[in-house]
C-alpha cells in the first residue's frame, strides 16, 4: 500500500516536473504544433527569406507574411490575401498550404530571383501555384517582393442570358402505378478500352448523352474473372466523368481497378447510368490555345474562357487522347482552383503519363463547370 | 385474419361428417360475378352462423335456416376462392366452396407506354401492354379485345386491336418521322387511358458552318440544324467547334439557339475550323485571311 502512494506521488512529480521544462524550454517542433514562430529562420539568404514566406504561409499567418514582405506598400494585407485565395469562391476557399519548395533562379548582391511552389491542399487533392519571387537586401536581411497577379478589370456591364434551361416535373407520389412517368434520358457508351497500368487496371472510354434532355451520368464496371465469370471488383468512374451532359455531349470517363491484373480478367460489364435533371445551358466555356506538349513533361494546355455573365467557381479540365489511328489512349483531367470570371482567360495544364505521351496524336477537351448553388456539366 | 381462416378452414374440414346429422342445408351457387347481388336457399330450421371466408373478405351473417341467405349489391367485390362454414348450436355444422369471378363488363384499363421520349422514325420502338380490370379493381382475365391507337398532331395513326391474355394485352407500334407529341390510347368497348408519346428529332444531319471575319476573331455559325428527317434538332443540343492550327487548337461547346450554333473563335491564317454534334462530324473549312 505504502509502495503504491509512494508511486503514485512519484509519477506525479516527474509529470509536473516535465511540464515545467518542456514550457520554459520547449522543442522547436512542438513550438510549432503550438501555433507559435514556426520553423522561421535568419533572413540572411535570398532563399531563407523566401523560405520564412512559405512558412508562414504554410500556417496561414498572411498578417505575418504580408508584413515581412518588401513591396507592401504597394497592396493591402486584404489585396494580398485575395491574390492568394481568390476573390470568388473557389478551390482554393476552403484549401490550406500543405507544403512548398524554394527554388534560387538568380541572385547578386542587392537583389535576387527565388521560385517559390505553394502546393495547396485541395478538397480534390493538391493544387500547385508557381510563383518567382523578387528578392531585395534591406541592411542585412533579405525581404521578398509578392508578384501580385493582374485582374483584368471588366467594365461594369449587363450580359443578357437567354439560354434554355430545362426542369422537370416528376410523377406525384399518389399517382396510380400505371401512371407514365418522365423517361431518363437515353445514353450510350461509344468507346471503351481497358489498359494494364503499374497500380492496376484502368478502363477509360467515352459516354454520349444522345437524348435531347439533360443527363446526370456516371459509370460502373465490373471485372468478370477468366476462369468462372465471377465478379473480381465493381468501381465506379467517381469524378473522373463530366457527371452533367446536355444534349448530343460527350464525356471521357475513367475507373481505376487497383491491385487488379488484366490477365485475371475475362470479360467487363459496363454499366453506364443516367437521369433526368434540370440543368441549365448556360454558361459556354470556350477552351482556347490548346497545345499538346510532347515529353518531358507531356501536357495539354490551354486557356478557358467564361463566355457567360455568370462566375463559375469551379472549372474540371478533362481530357482524352488518342493514337493516330483515333484509338483512345488515356483519359487525364484537371481542376482549375481558381474561379472563371466572364471574359477572363485562365490557364489549365493537363500532365499527360510519359509512357503514353509519345502514343498521342490527338486530344479532345471538354469542361465541367459547378456554379455557388448549382452545377453544369 | 389469417388465424381466423385458418381456424374457420379446419371447422369446414371437421363439419362435412356432421353436415346430415344437424338436418340443415345451403345451396351455394357455383360462380357470383364480384360485385353483384346474390342469394343462397337454405333448408332445415332454426338459426346459425354462416361465414364465408376468402382472401380478400371476411363475411359473418347471422341466418335463419329455411329461408333464403341476401346479400346486396357490392357485398362480395373481390374475386377469388370463397369457402364457407355454416355454425349451428356453436358446431360446424356444413361447409362448401363457391368463386367470385371478376364483373363482364370493364371499368378500367391500366396501360402501361414506354418509353415516354424516343427519336422520330424508330420500327417497334413504343410498347404498349393494357390491363382491364372490373370496377372493383378485379383482373378479368376472360379475353377482352384491346385496341391500341397511336395518332400524331398530323393525322397519321396506327391502330392494333389484340385480345387479352390472362387480363394482359400487349402491342408494338413505330415512331413516326414527324417530331411532336403523340397520344397513344389504350381502349376496352367505351373505356380508355391515354398516354402522351414524345416523339423527338433524331441525330443531326449534314451538318454545316460557315465562317466570316468579326474583327480580330472569326464567327462561325452553323446553318439550322435538322435530322435526317427534316425535323429541327432542338434548343439546347450542344454543337463542338473545333479550330485547329499550327500547333494548337481552340474548342468550345455550343448549345443551340433557335436552331442555330455560333461562337467567335480567334482569327489564325491556316485553321481548319471543324464543326461536330454527338458522334455526328460537320464541315471543315479552312480560313486563309
Amino acid at each position: 500500500m505504502n509502495r503504491g502512494r509512494f508511486l503514485a506521488v512519484l509519477l506525479g512529480g516527474a509529470t509536473v516536473l516535465l511540464i515545467a521544462i518542456g514550457t520554459l524550454w520547449p522543442s522547436k517542433s512542438a513550438a510549432i504544433y503550438a501555433g507559435s514562430g514556426g520553423f522561421l529562420e535568419s533572413a540572411a539568404t535570398p532563399e531563407a527569406a523566401v523560405r520564412n514566406l512559405g512558412e508562414e504561409l504554410r500556417e496561414s499567418a498572411w498578417q505575418r507574411a504580408y508584413d515581412g514582405l518588401a513591396n507592401k506598400t504597394q497592396f493591402t494585407e486584404q489585396k494580398f490575401v485575395y491574390d492568394l485565395m481568390g476573390y470568388y469562391p473557389n478551390l482554393r476557399t476552403y484549401a490550406t498550404v500543405d507544403k512548398y519548395e524554394v527554388r534560387p533562379l538568380r541572385a547578386s548582391a542587392t537583389d535576387a530571383e527565388v521560385e517559390l511552389k505553394i502546393y495547396w491542399a485541395t478538397v480534390v487533392g493538391p493544387a500547385p501555384d508557381t510563383r518567382v519571387l523578387r528578392v531585395v537586401k534591406n541592411g542585412n536581411v533579405w525581404q521578398p517582393e509578392w508578384p501580385m497577379e493582374k485582374q483584368p478589370l471588366l467594365p461594369p456591364q449587363v450580359i443578357p442570358v437567354n439560354y434554355l434551361r430545362w426542369d422537370v416535373i416528376y410523377r406525384g407520389a399518389g399517382d396510380d402505378w400505371g401512371a407514365q412517368d418522365v423517361e431518363s434520358p437515353h445514353v450510350r457508351i461509344v468507346d471503351m478500352h481497358p489498359v494494364e497500368r503499374a497500380d492496376g487496371v484502368v478502363i477509360m472510354g467515352e459516354l454520349l448523352n444522345e437524348d435531347v434532355v439533360p443527363a446526370a451520368v456516371s459509370v460502373n464496371a465490373t471485372l468478370l474473372s477468366k476462369k468462372d465469370q465471377s465478379p473480381i471488383a465493381t468501381e465506379g468512374s467517381f469524378d473522373k466523368i463530366s457527371h452533367l451532359l446536355l444534349p448530343k455531349q460527350v464525356t471521357p470517363f475513367l475507373i481505376r481497378f487497383p491491385n487488379v491484373s488484366l490477365s485475371e480478367v475475362g470479360s467487363i460489364r459496363m454499366t453506364p447510368f443516367s437521369s433526368l435533371v434540370s440543368a441549365s445551358a448556360d454558361p459556354v466555356i470556350e477552351i482556347q490555345d490548346e497545345h499538346l506538349n510532347p515529353a518531358p513533361d507531356a501536357s495539354v494546355t490551354g486557356q478557358l474562357t467564361n463566355q457567360s455573365g455568370q462566375i463559375v467557381n469551379v472549372a474540371h479540365v478533362l481530357g482524352t487522347f488518342y493514337d493516330k489511328s483515333g484509338n483512345l489512349v488515356w483519359v487525364a483531367d484537371q481542376y482549375v482552383d481558381r474561379a472563371l470570371l466572364p471574359q477572363t482567360p485562365v490557364p489549365f495544364d493537363i500532365h499527360i503519363p510519359e509512357d503514353l505521351a509519345r502514343k498521342v496524336s490527338t486530344e479532345r477537351t471538354v469542361v465541367a463547370t459547378y456554379v455557388s448553388g448549382g452545377a453544369r456539366g | 385474419m389469417r388465424a381466423v381462416c385458418a381456424c374457420l378452414i379446419g371447422w369446414g374440414m371437421l363439419a362435412a361428417p356432421f353436415a346430415v346429422a344437424q338436418g340443415g342445408s345451403l345451396t351455394l351457387p357455383r360462380t357470383v360475378e364480384a360485385g353483384s347481388a346474390f342469394s343462397v336457399p337454405s333448408s332445415g330450421s332454426g338459426k346459425a352462423t354462416l361465414y364465408i371466408v376468402g382472401l380478400g373478405q371476411v363475411l359473418k351473417r347471422d341466418v335463419e335456416m329455411g329461408q333464403a341467405i341476401s346479400f346486396p349489391l357490392g357485398t362480395l367485390y373481390s374475386a377469388g376462392h370463397y369457402i364457407t362454414v355454416l355454425v349451428k348450436d356453436s358446431s360446424p355444422a356444413e361447409s362448401g366452396s363457391f368463386d367470385v369471378i371478376p364483373a363482364a363488363k370493364p371499368a378500367d384499363v391500366t396501360f402501361l407506354a414506354r418509353p415516354s421520349r424516343l427519336p422520330v422514325g424508330l420500327h417497334g420502338g413504343i410498347t404498349g401492354a393494357g390491363y382491364v380490370f372490373d370496377t372493383y379493381r378485379n383482373l378479368i382475365t376472360a379475353p377482352t379485345q384491346v385496341t391500341f391507337e397511336l395518332s400524331s398532331p398530323k393525322g397519321a395513326n396506327q391502330t392494333r386491336t389484340v385480345e387479352t391474355r390472362y387480363g394482359a394485352a400487349w402491342t408494338e407500334m413505330d415512331s413516326t418521322p414527324q417530331q411532336g407529341t403523340d397520344k397513344f390510347v389504350a381502349r376496352v368497348g367505351d373505356v380508355s387511358s391515354m398516354r402522351i408519346i414524345g416523339q423527338v428529332p433524331g441525330d443531326p444531319c449534314s451538318l454545316k458552318m460557315s465562317a466570316r471575319p468579326a474583327g480580330e476573331q472569326i464567327q462561325v455559325q452553323t446553318e439550322p440544324v435538322r435530322d435526317c428527317s427534316g425535323n429541327a434538332v432542338p434548343d439546347g443540343t450542344i454543337v463542338t467547334f473545333t479550330e485547329t492550327y499550327d500547333g494548337g487548337e481552340s474548342t468550345v461547346d455550343v448549345p443551340l439557339k433557335r436552331g442555330i450554333a455560333e461562337v467567335k473563335m480567334p482569327a489564325r491564317p491556316g485553321a481548319k475550323l471543324s464543326v461536330a454534334s454527338g458522334v455526328v462530324l460537320g464541315n471543315e473549312i479552312r480560313w486563309e485571311k
